[in-house]
């Protein structure tokens, strides 16, 4: 176990949120096909409203704490904010499409001691890029941002978000990357909206693509060890827990609501009408997350990939069920391995005309 | 040997949990966790005490160490620290010594 594992297993035990996402806006100067983000501003938090929720985080014990948005230059506080974040000693992280970062911001991000900063990239090519952000130039802009954060000697993380737009050009993206000199991560989820709208799951990149890129070497390393059937889950897997939202994590929406995770929006709190750590400690929403243990999924306990799948508890709870499958991840499980989820199998079952399991007598 | 004068980096990031604190180097991601001596020598590095008394008053007054051995491993806690950048030596006091880490949990 890594020394940052064990501090992630401290932090469980003791209760701590370890890690916190706050979007300090959602308001972008880019208009990505794929958003799940409403851009109007509905009354964000000021900036002495986030300063005192940074201080609150300080004192529930958070150590790692990303700004994200929407665009966090879209605020012209984000540098007051950043200081005063590192002021507080956090692990700060920010994502951002990097459109307005010149040379002078680079410089004050590096003397502020940000850890990490993190650009979304869809494509080598500007004009899929840039048909992807609606904002013309925009992939020249963020390239020269990564240039201006690398020369000051900054880690960049360059995110390949992965759509039918875009399908083949993680290579080039690769590519763009190492030369770069940044680290590259491809995410081939598309989330479905805040307010629960699901019209942009149809850009999800088929499974046959999907099946192609958990099988490219480039992209997922050792692809015999990545592809592997599950292994039989043992109790510490059925008595774990999905994963960190809610346990060691939580997110806080430029409004002041918190949920369990960015991509797990289940109202449990608002740090306008209560302190963070007693919504931390006290929701009602967060203690049945925090409940809820591999065993008690009424289908995923009984899957196969039970122990391996990323099975992401926000996207189950936006299909319907914060307890129930992610069918986006039975279809990653199932074209990573080739073997169906039980949801799979469960559904083919109640539609089936035919039995799932059929015997055919051998004719000579 | 002359004393020395130890200021905590502003390039860290810094949380106490469950007593023990957690640093990591912006400059290269080091990660560190400090027991509860070591944390205690860490929150006493304002820049401005001599070493000598941080490891009497944070030291061998708060956890009945022998000075010797108190003073040997505190010297080699710094030397390791400041090696990664989290910890700043002088023979001088620092002009701006760090603030407070956050002290929390």
């Amino acid at each position: 176990m890594s020394l940052i594992e064990e501090m992630n297993q401290r932090a469980l035990e003791l209760g701590v949120p370890l890690g916190v996402h706050l979007d300090v806006t959602y308001r972008c100067n880019e208009r990505c096909v794929h958003c799940y983000l409403d851009h109007e501003d509905h009354g964000e938090l000021t900036t002495s409203e986030i300063k005192d929720v940074l201080n609150q985080l300080a004192d529930a014990g958070t150590f790692f704490l990303t700004l994200s948005g929407g665009e966090v230059l879209m605020r012209r506080d984000f540098f007051e904010i950043l200081e005063h974040a590192r002021k507080l000693q956090f692990n700060v992280r920010i994502k951002t499409n990097g459109v307005m970062i010149h040379e002078a911001e680079a410089q004050r991000m590096r003397a502020l001691g940000v850890e990490q900063v993190q650009i979304s990239v869809y494509s080598h090519r500007p004009a899929v890029h840039d048909a992807i952000t609606k904002l013309p130039g925009s992939l020249k802009r963020s390239v020269d941002a990564i240039r201006f954060i690398k020369s000051q000697g900054l880690k960049v993380t360059i995110a390949n978000v992965l759509m039918t737009a875009n399908t083949g050009d993680h290579a080039g993206v690769q590519a763009l990357a190492r030369e770069l000199g940044a680290t590259y991560t491809l995410d081939p989820t598309i989330t479905p909206k805040m307010d629960g709208d699901t019209s942009i799951l149809n850009l999800r990149i088929p499974g046959a693509e999907l099946e192609s890129v958990f099988h490219n070497e480039a992209l997922v390393g050792n692809v015999e060890e990545f592809c592997a059937p599950p292994p039989t889950p043992g109790d510490d897997v059925l008595d774990g827990y999905p994963c960190s939202a809610g346990h060691t994590a939580a997110y806080i929406t430029p409004y002041g609501d918190v949920f369990p995770c960015v991509q797990f929006p289940l109202p449990s709190g608002n740090v306008r009408r209560q302190r963070f750590l007693d919504i931390w400690r006290n929701s009602p929403e967060l203690n049945e997350v925090r409940s809820i243990h591999a065993k008690d999924l009424p289908v995923c306990s009984t899957c196969s990939h039970v122990g391996t799948c990323t099975r992401c508890p926000g996207l189950a709870y936006m299909e319907g069920s914060m307890r129930g499958p992610s069918t986006a991840d039975c279809e990653k499980s199932f074209r990573r391995t080739g073997i169906p989820s039980a949801n799979m199998l469960r559904k083919a079952g109640a539609h089936a005309r035919v039995p799932l399991v059929q015997i055919q007598s051998l004719t000579l | 040997m002359s004393d020395r004068y130890i200021a905590r980096s502003t390039e860290i990031a810094a949380r106490i949990l469950g007593g023990e604190m957690m640093i990591m180097s912006a400059v290269d991601s080091t990660f560190f966790t400090l027991n509860e001596v070591a944390t205690a020598v860490w929150q006493a590095a304002d820049g401005r005490t001599p070493l000598s008394e941080i490891v009497v008053r944070a030291v061998c007054d708060q956890f009945e160490v022998d000075p010797e051995v108190a003073r040997a491993d505190v010297d080699a806690f710094v030397d390791e620290l400041s090696r990664h950048g989290i910890l700043l030596v002088s023979d001088r006091p620092f002009d701006n010594a760090s603030s407070g880490p956050g002290e929390a949990a």
